[in-house]
């Protein structure tokens, strides 16, 4: 009964695709075609295909130079999370029996339930403080903010991998040190892979984090621009669209290419 | 301190330091300046106890702000469960281009909410309306973001068409741990697809039904970047959301102190909410 195609569901289930794709396909329509093409056929494929939008989206938006910071930004933070966030969980998930590591757990996770704008305000004075409106701040902030759900999720990997393997690296003389890089780092792949896809979409996407940190309009972050940009050029559809377009491009390049494998993580890092 | 350990300590410094300055730090700041009258600039502040809070009590724009958020907080979470559970189940089910149809509906996720939002925006101004006037549906011809009660819709629509993408990949998570020998006993047994649902699946998935509607009213209760997208709290204050509030009262209104004190609060509504939610969850899924 249950070896045949059930054909109810799936044609149920595809025409469900319609109301994801509807607005990516008007985005894509809007972003090749004119003023005119739209008084013609809202809904309708682009006559003829209007790059130009594409070209001066790019010079209006200084895109170039915001794709670049972003890309920077989340290269950055998914580095230093997985080396940082990993090791942290490491020392916890294996010293659960002290008190003191058990209360850095719940320390940390109870992060978890802080809603960002609580820190928001003092958080301002205190990068500008530091110096940090930049980019390098950004990271370090993204890191930060990250720690409370990544040590959750580490935390129960690392208590899956036998203690066997460590304490065999002990006796033939490995350091703590050594230990963690050259052994257990290696074996958290799959969970790192999970982590640090996560950590790559949300720092890419994120919009509220750069928008009260940055100030220098040379270190704006794409969503940040597309916020300026809305606001400057709201009459020009077109122009708009190709803009929101190329900077969601990356993430959907990405998404084509890993996307069996980003499901997988997302699944796994869920069950644990 | 045992030799064997300080590693393991030496491992935590950099975590814990930073999260203190960049996280504890904040937030007991946040904390003393909510009994100040601080307007976040200049030098001179007092210590004015508790009137923060009381006035926060008497202002209407806070208990709108609340008001709009609790009620889209729970028709989002609420509306996203619903859907991706039915779609999980659709795609858990027995379909070809499985892959695939899962890659399209979890698409939503990876993209920008900020941008999703403009996408929308457009949408309902200038696409949503003709729809409206060719089928004669009155209420969507004209823009609903410009409507003073329908606006909050718009931004539930948005919310929901993007937040059931994660949601479904953790109930599809959930399916595939239940055993298929389950379905075929109960099938030997006679069970209909009703009973089947509520007797095996639902009570099966229980704990990954607790996490959805914790993070999904989580999310929701701080709803941000699509309100700045799609309506930037109005029409009026109509669809202005607690976070919004914080955000545009405390840096552009000068209210640091008093907008202080609505975060402290806002903190604990949602750790109330939070903790209630998995408590009352968790017992449930004891009984089933």
């Amino acid at each position: 009964m249950r070896t045949k195609t059930n054909w109810t569901v799936m044609i149920l289930i595809t025409l469900g695709t319609i109301l994801i794709l509807f607005p990516l396909y008007m985005t894509i329509t809007i972003a090749l075609k004119t003023p005119e093409d739209m008084l013609a056929s809202v809904f309708g494929l682009p006559k003829e295909l209007h790059f130009e939008n594409f070209t001066n989206a790019i010079r209006m938006t200084n895109f170039f130079n915001a794709l670049g910071n972003s890309a920077m930004v989340t290269t950055a933070t998914v580095v230093l999370t997985l080396l940082t966030n990993s090791l942290v969980a490491y020392a916890i998930a294996r010293n659960m029996n002290r008190k003191f590591f058990k209360g850095l757990y719940f320390y940390f996770i109870s992060a978890m339930f802080i809603p960002f704008p609580i820190i928001m305000l003092p958080l301002v004075k205190l990068t500008a403080g530091f110096n940090m409106t930049n980019l390098v701040g950004l990271t370090i902030l993204h890191t930060v903010y990250a720690l409370a759900f990544n040590v959750f999720v580490y935390v129960g990997y690392i208590k899956s991998i036998p203690v066997a393997l460590e304490e065999a690296a002990r006796v033939d003389g490995t350091s703590t040190w050594g230990t963690f890089w050259r052994i257990i780092f290696p074996i958290m792949a799959p969970i790192n892979a999970t982590v640090g896809i996560l950590i790559c979409l949300s720092t890419y996407n994120d919009f509220l984090l750069p928008l009260i940190i940055i100030s220098d309009t040379d270190s704006y972050t794409l969503p940040l621009v597309q916020y300026i940009f809305q606001g400057q050029f709201n009459t020009d559809f077109n122009l708009a669209f190709a803009s929101y377009l190329m900077a969601m491009l990356p993430m959907i390049i990405i998404y084509l290419f890993a996307q069996k494998w980003i499901i997988n993580g997302i699944t796994q890092g869920a069950v644990k | 301190m045992n030799k064997r350990l300080m590693p393991y300590y030496l491992m935590t410094v950099p975590a814990v330091v930073l999260f203190f300055v960049f996280l504890t730090l904040p937030a007991l700041q946040g904390v003393y300046y909510s009994f100040t009258n601080w307007n976040g600039f200049g030098d001179n502040f007092d210590f004015i106890g508790f009137k923060n809070y009381i006035n926060l009590l008497k202002d209407g724009n806070v208990g709108n702000a609340y008001w709009f958020t609790f009620k889209f907080a729970v028709v989002v979470t609420i509306l996203i469960n619903i859907f991706s559970l039915l779609i999980a189940m659709g795609l858990n089910a027995r379909i070809k281009a499985r892959n695939f149809l899962r890659g399209i509906y979890f698409l939503p996720n990876i993209l920008s909410v900020l941008i999703v939002g403009y996408i929308f925006n457009y949408l309902f101004s200038n696409v949503f309306t003709i729809w409206g006037q060719n089928l004669g549906i009155e209420w969507l011809s004209t823009n609903i973001l410009g409507s003073e009660q329908h606006a909050w819709i718009g931004i539930v629509v948005v919310a929901v068409w993007q937040g059931i993408a994660y949601n479904t990949i953790l109930y599809l998570a959930g399916l595939q741990t239940i055993p298929q020998t389950l379905y075929e006993a109960s099938n030997l047994d006679g069970a209909n697809r009703w009973q089947e649902f509520w007797k095996i699946t639902f009570p099966l998935i229980a704990p990954f039904f607790t996490i959805n509607m914790v993070l999904a009213m989580k999310n929701s209760l701080m709803v941000f970047d699509q309100i700045v997208a799609l309506t930037n709290g109005g029409p009026g204050r109509a669809t202005q959301s607690i976070s919004h509030l914080i955000y545009t009262g405390g840096f552009e209104g000068g209210e640091f102190a008093y907008q202080s004190a609505n975060s402290v609060i806002y903190f604990i509504l949602i750790a109330t909410i939070s903790i209630v939610q998995i408590r009352f969850l968790q017992r449930r899924e004891g009984d089933m």
